[in-house]
């Protein structure tokens, strides 16, 4: 699972898929291929971008659901608390690093 | 050469022609019987009735189902039209009941959004980007 999420992440265009589902979750693959391209000027064929998003979806990070006659994408960043359990963050954003006793609880 | 008519299959010719007249706002241009059920149907923008004609195809052969359906589960548009103003055009529309697969998207200089036609098809609705 974990080497599932550090390999979808590794990607910057997967990244910029999972940038684009925080500011709207719920895309379909069009509206997906429409940031892409608009946005970032990724000219991705709509197969590359299915292929990037079953990676995401097989970390986790992407969920999918059928409505009706319809697909919809949708962002789940659970998994990424894996990597803020295994490298724990400060809780305050004030210091540039943390104690180990801070970062511990 | 310019484009006369384009078309767009439709499941139900009555329901499309509601939809297109009543909800979407086009004029009936041409309404001739074709055959036992069918009919040549089509439709033409309000601002510009000597414009492009819109033909709503009865969606009968075996091919189209499948193709439809693949489009309309990735969200794919088969048409598009222009609006002044894709926000409004969208709150109209959502008061009338329609289904919107992507709400209002700006995309730089152009605003777009994806509807369900109710008759088989997404359609997008854009701002015509401006010069």
């Amino acid at each position: 699972m974990a080497d599932d999420l550090f390999k979808a992440l590794a990607d910057s265009t997967r990244r910029t898929i999972l940038d684009e589902l925080t500011e709207r979750s719920g895309q379909t693959l069009f509206e997906i291929c429409a940031r892409l391209s608009m946005k970032h000027g990724l000219g991705l064929s709509r197969q590359a971008v299915s292929q990037h998003l079953a990676v995401l979806e097989s970390a986790g990070l992407v969920r999918t659901r059928r409505e009706g006659r319809y697909k919809y994408h949708d962002l789940d960043t659970a998994p990424l608390r894996q990597i803020t359990q295994r490298w724990p963050v400060p809780t305050t954003s004030s210091r540039t690093g943390p104690t180990p006793e801070e970062s511990s609880s | 050469m310019k484009i006369h008519l384009t078309s767009v299959f439709v499941d139900d010719q009555a329901k499309a022609e509601h939809f297109y007249t009543e909800v979407l706002g086009f004029v009936k241009k041409h309404d001739v019987p074709v055959g036992e059920t069918d009919r040549w149907l089509t439709v033409v923008s309000a601002e510009e009735p000597g414009g492009t004609e819109l033909l709503l195809e009865p969606a009968g052969h075996p091919a189209v189902k499948p193709y439809r359906d693949a489009l309309v589960k990735d969200g794919i548009p088969l048409v598009q039209f222009a609006v002044d103003d894709v926000h409004a055009e969208y709150e109209r529309l959502r008061a009338l009941g329609v289904h919107f697969t992507q709400e209002p998207l700006e995309m730089g200089p152009i605003t777009m959004a994806v509807l369900d036609d109710t008759c088989g098809n997404l359609v997008q609705i854009a701002t015509e980007p401006k010069p």
